[in-house]
């Protein structure tokens, strides 16, 4: 039986199961009284009509890179890991330490070290969930869930205990020292003599998340680790025989996971905030996972579902400043995302290669 | 230490807490005995939780808002119905879009309806579930020791929470005294099997997640209208996800489930009771430490230190015919 | 239950007419045309190689799927069979060769699934019980109805899908490969129960390729081809050269032809090798042996006597105690590594090529180098992969094992049975080891590629390489080994030259009995 076409599986199927999560969020938007249409040009004109848009969402767009990077490269193993959201959180966590305990003079030394406390933070939320499937057969899906909960009530007490800024009311630290704070689009255009928006957030990071999309599209398909990754998600029964340790692999693709999602801190605690308050993930581990399965876990893929999300995101804010339309709206386009990219991908797959090979038929 | 009446009433609300638990832990019990698994059980309580609330907002019915709550969850568990079974889907994923979905149309639906930043109204009278109070309580009352237990602890619960204590030996009765659940367990272990006899086993997963729906439903209404007094955003706070590990402690048998959902609820009672305990020598537990400990304790039974929990063989796996 | 009276065969009406059964799945016509007719109270036998549509035929009858053309007559009556409930109800009842039982149930659990008396179980299970023991008495069928299936042997799990089927009052009993998991003396008890259901007047459909069963138990047999059926004689008017030429359309050489085997040093030794499975379960139980350069040693056996273990013990995936050591040097048995293996120059052709030996998802090339990724033509130290040097080495390793389609970048999920088996065999005779562990070469192989295999397979042997084959085809070991030993129950039993003994003695060996 041949197969489809890549472009078809890759490209066309995805973009018919976002056109239809998209057609029954209008739905919901008619129920509760809004234009459709309006709606989704309020999003658009928002998102990207202007560099004051495009900043906001590729700022959201670099969290969502890391995010689903993180699930993609835990996907190739096989391992569903659900816990971006508190490996991202730990992540804020390790880079805000970096950002307060030094007395960094550039951001060209704090931003190295920064990354390595992102990533060390965010891999060792993941070890232990990660430990436990190896050794123990516990099933990572139900205890990175509740590595999530842990998280948050982690942070929380750190921030209220811990390491509240002296004087303030609000579970945050203090504002980063100067040598801490990363350069805005608004900064880099600059340096180029090219006029961008100041506001957006948008920083250095997205630079950095790109340069991740190609380091781990080297890892997966270059090297011997990516190879032996993909065996064992493929069949853990096979690994074995080829001498392939399951431990080592469930360890390392679960560890390189959380460091991914632990390097979002970067983006919108150093980036942004430049202080880490609570909840500074704001469900972005959660939308990682929609980004993966749209991007079918490869990091191109990853990198336009990113930032297609990122204007749902930016366009959703906007929504929720003119029109009744609560925020909530995204998390429902997200959720039918997952639905019908992951689970229900049958449903759009097999009418279309049946169409697919009626076609091939007749033509031939 | 504590009093005998402060112990009472803390096994009183460990009673009332682990009520959700064990419905939805039940919902999953036979999802799961039947092949299907179900991470989605948050999703559905929660949105079974926000059709209660509001229905009974509405009709001034707890009884009208626990049948809203039934459809609302069914109508989830049909999704994942047929994303599973139907289009043979990977089980986890539909789990976790259900719950995200549940979450995400909750609040907006409710900030819609009643402009309440996600709420729901607050609820009183008949449109919540009240509590009963048995024959002979009042009475018994004040005999020593046995009438206040009798008093507190077993009268006084919502008809909610004591239709759950009953679905736990109908769960049994069910599962392995009848031709229905030996074709449950039966199609959860060996689907081919079921299929060669010439059973449905489309028919007979269908069923399953009917009755997981119909009993995260009332997980749900009990939740607004029994425990609390209306929907709050994201009220759910995690105990699909409890009564889903209290479900692989229990081994996916009805009885220990039971004692399972106990225990979780018991903790849960424990950290709302005393906010800060003293522990001699330590220092002050934080209440950060006692939300988390519910989560902290479910890891550790996954890590198999009690013991090790073996699913129904054909779980999570869509049927194919060879 | 009431003995049906016996009728003879021809005068009877047929208990199954298919005329012009067609099925098609896509491009891919699986059944063209069939007519059959199997006559009531006789063993009939179905032959047929991989593919050749036999399953399709069987699934058909048993409703699985609908033809798209023809018609079913049983007993004369047109009868349509759109599900296994209405194929219940025509009297058909199918032993597969996977059983279909709830491993966690007991026998009587299993017996009654689908087919209760009403909604509560306590009528239904002293009902079959009673039915059980009447069965059982009638057709030498003895089974604990109360015992678990999976504490079950495999010969008695398979009675009890007889039962399942007489249960149901079958009259028509399909019998998938039936012997696969048997020990001869089990194979024989099996016949022989057949042959008494024969007698009472039930119709037997028996799928097989063994030719040998067919010879023996049958009283008719049909030959399906590329999913046309070829021809329907009587039994005891062929032979099976006959049979297996009409199964492949050309004359089949059924033996190998090869020369006395030279040994030479001994290069792997096995002492008192001792393995454990996952459950706790000793499988291998202290066995010694030694293979020598130069000549196969065979290790015959039913699957399920500790063989898997062995090979897993062997192969570097499990771990297991004794002393293993290749030309002197001791492998590490408590930490078992397939690197270490592999570095030792001992390559393996597993049991189960789909589940062990390929990532059926990979690509030809990329399974080309399955097991040696870390070897230093496939990777560097840093960990970069050579993809250009594997695709390349595919390309010539498939030419040389004729692998077709000879396309490198298909992923193996779409190559048939013979050309992965032969993927896998390039792969591990290509580099040349001195070792060699074989598990099943040629199940699920078609006829042709089960003369290259065995070729291939002597060629190493003459090129002064060391080899274990594990088969439980006594066929494939008698033809191919210089020496022979049997697993039963985990022990090695039995050391014999090849050329000095037969089926028969092998058969008493594998089923137990003791030199």
């Amino acid at each position: 039986m041949k197969k489809l076409p890549t472009w078809i599986d890759i490209l066309l199927i995805p973009l018919i199961n976002l056109a239809i999560a998209l057609f029954l969020s209008a739905l919901v938007v008619l129920y509760i009284g809004e234009d459709p249409m309006d709606a989704l040009s309020i999003m658009i004109k928002g998102a990207i009509g202007s560099s004051y848009g495009w900043g906001y969402t590729l700022y959201y767009a670099t969290n969502f890179i890391f995010t689903g990077l993180a699930v993609s490269v835990a996907f190739h193993a096989k391992m569903f890991n659900i816990g971006g959201e508190g490996q991202a959180a730990l992540g804020g966590l390790g880079v805000a330490l970096v950002c307060l305990m030094f007395p960094w003079p550039h951001w060209i030394l704090a931003l190295p070290v920064a990354i390595i406390g992102g990533a060390v933070f965010g891999a060792a939320w993941a070890a232990i969930p990660a430990y436990l499937q190896a050794k123990r057969g516990s099933h990572i899906v139900i205890t990175t869930i509740m590595f999530n909960f842990m998280a948050s009530a982690l942070l929380v007490y750190l921030l209220v205990n811990v390491l509240k800024a002296p004087g303030s009311m609000a579970p945050e630290t203090g504002r980063f020292i100067e040598g801490a704070r990363l350069p805005t689009g608004h900064d880099m255009l600059g340096w180029f003599g090219i006029k961008f928006s100041k506001s957006p957030p948008v920083n250095i990071s997205f630079l950095i998340s790109l340069l991740f999309c190609f380091l781990i599209w080297f890892l997966i398909w270059r090297t011997k680790l990516g190879y032996e990754i993909r065996a064992f998600g493929h069949s853990e029964s096979a690994a074995k025989y080829a001498g392939i340790s399951p431990i080592k692999i469930i360890m390392v693709s679960m560890l390189i996971s959380g460091a991914l999602a632990g390097l979002m801190g970067i983006n919108s605690v150093m980036g942004e905030s430049e202080r880490l308050v609570i909840d500074s993930v704001q469900g972005a581990g959660f939308i990682g996972i929609a980004v993966a399965l749209m991007g079918r876990s490869h990091p191109f893929g990853v990198l336009l579902a990113a930032i297609l999300f990122g204007i749902l995101y930016q366009g959703g804010a906007e929504l929720a400043l003119w029109t009744s339309i609560p925020r909530e709206l995204i998390v429902v386009i997200q959720a039918l995302v997952i639905l019908l990219t992951g689970a229900l991908d049958n449903m759009i797959r097999m009418p279309i290669e049946r169409l697919y090979f009626k076609m091939v038929r007749a033509g031939t | 230490m504590i009093d005998f009446d402060t112990l009472l009433q803390v096994l009183d609300s460990s009673v009332r807490l682990s009520i959700p638990l064990l419905l939805a832990c039940l919902a999953g019990l036979f999802s799961e005995r039947a092949g299907i698994f179900d991470i989605g059980l948050e999703g559905k309580m929660l949105a079974s939780a926000f059709a209660a609330g509001a229905a009974a907002f509405v009709t001034g019915s707890a009884l009208i808002g626990m049948l809203a709550g039934i459809f609302a969850s069914i109508i989830l568990s049909a999704v994942h119905g047929v994303a599973s079974i139907t289009f043979k889907g990977n089980q986890l994923i539909s789990g976790v879009a259900i719950n995200f979905l549940a979450s995400g149309l909750t609040a907006l639906i409710g900030q819609n309806w009643f402009r309440q930043g996600g709420q729901t109204p607050p609820l009183s009278g008949s449109a919540r579930f009240n509590e009963i109070t048995l024959p002979l309580a009042e009475l018994l009352r004040d005999v020593p020791i046995f009438g206040k237990i009798y008093y507190e602890l077993i009268s006084g619960h919502t008809l909610l929470a004591y239709i759950a204590f009953l679905i736990v030996p109908l769960t049994w009765w069910i599962l392995f005294r009848t031709r229905f659940g030996l074709r449950l367990r039966a199609v959860g272990e060996n689907p081919a099997a079921v299929d060669t006899s010439g059973i449905s086993v489309v028919r007979q997963r269908y069923a399953a997640i009917l009755i997981c729906g119909i009993l995260c439903g009332l997980a749900g209404a009990y939740l607004s209208t029994g425990i609390g007094a209306g929907f709050g955003k994201e009220m759910t706070a995690g105990k699909g996800f409890i009564a889903l590990a209290a479900l692989i402690f229990a081994k996916w048998k009805p009885v220990p489930a039971l004692w399972a959902c106990l225990l979780f609820g018991f903790l849960e009672a424990i950290g709302i009771r005393f906010q800060n305990i003293e522990i001699p020598g330590v220092g002050t537990i934080p209440l950060q430490l006692m939300q988390a400990l519910p989560y902290i304790l479910t890891v550790i039974i996954l890590a198999g230190f009690v013991g090790k929990a073996i699913p129904p063989k054909a779980g999570g796996e869509p049927y194919n015919k060879e | 239950m009431t003995k049906d009276k016996q009728e003879r065969p021809e005068t009877a009406a047929p208990a199954i007419q298919l005329k012009n059964i067609s099925k098609s799945f896509g491009p891919v016509q699986a059944n063209k045309n069939i007519s059959l007719t199997v006559n009531s109270g006789t063993i009939h036998g179905i032959v047929g190689e991989n593919g050749a549509g036999k399953s399709t035929l069987m699934s058909i009858l048993y409703g699985f799927y609908k033809a798209d053309s023809g018609d079913i007559y049983i007993r004369n009556a047109k009868t349509s069979i759109p599900d296994s409930q209405a194929a219940i109800s025509a009297g058909i009842g199918m032993v597969f060769q996977h059983f279909k039982l709830v491993e966690n149930f007991t026998v009587l659990e299993n017996v009654i699934l689908g087919a209760e008396d009403g909604a509560l179980l306590k009528d239904s299970l002293s009902k079959a019980r009673r039915q059980l023991q009447e069965l059982s008495t009638e057709y030498e069928l003895d089974v604990d109805p109360d015992a678990i299936i999976e504490n079950l042997s495999v010969g008695l799990q398979q009675r009890v899908e007889i039962l399942k089927a007489l249960y149901r009052r079958a009259n028509i009993l399909i019998l998938d490969e039936p012997t696969g998991v048997l020990t001869p003396a089990e194979a024989d008890h099996l016949f022989r129960i057949l042959k008494n259901l024969r007698d009472q007047g039930k119709t037997i459909i028996l799928i097989t390729h063994k030719l040998r069963e067919i010879m023996d138990a049958t009283d008719t047999v049909s030959v399906m081809r590329s999913g046309e059926m070829t021809a329907t004689i009587k039994t005891n008017q062929t032979s099976p050269e006959e049979l297996a030429e009409l199964m492949v359309g050309r004359k089949v050489l059924l033996n190998v032809s090869k020369s006395v085997a030279k040994a030479g040093d001994i290069a792997l030794e096995v002492k008192d090798l001792k393995v454990t499975d996952e459950k706790g379960v000793l499988r291998v139980k202290g066995i010694t042996f030694n293979v020598r350069e130069g000549e196969i040693l065979g290790i015959a056996g039913v699957a399920g006597n500790g063989q898997s273990e062995l090979l897993e013990a062997l192969g570097g995936f499990r771990k297991s105690q004794g002393l293993v050591s290749v030309y002197g040097h001791s492998l590490d048995l408590e930490s078992p590594s397939g690197q270490e293996i592999r570095d030792q120059s001992i390559a393996h052709v597993p049991e189960d090529r789909q589940r062990l030996g390929l990532i059926m998802d990979f690509t030809a090339w990329e399974n080309i180098g399955f097991g040696y990724q870390h070897e230093p033509e496939y990777s560097n130290s840093w960990g970069l992969m050579n993809n250009r040097k594997m695709r390349k080495d595919a390309s010539n390793k498939m030419e040389k094992f004729d692998v077709r389609p000879s396309n490198i970048k298909l992923k193996v999920r779409n190559f048939s049975g013979g050309n992965q088996q032969k993927l896998v065999l390039a792969r591990e005779i290509e580099r040349n080891p001195d070792i060699l562990l074989i598990g099943q070469p040629t199940r699920g192989v078609d006829i042709g590629a089960i003369e290259f295999i065995h070729n291939e397979i002597i060629k190493m042997r003459d090129e002064g390489k060391a080899i274990i084959l594990v088969s439980v085809e006594l066929d494939e070991i008698l033809s191919l080994t210089d020496r022979v030993s049997v697993m039963f129950d985990g022990n090695l039993v039995g050391d014999r030259i090849t050329s000095e003994t037969n089926a028969r003695e092998l058969g008493l060996l594998m089923g137990g009995e003791t030199d």
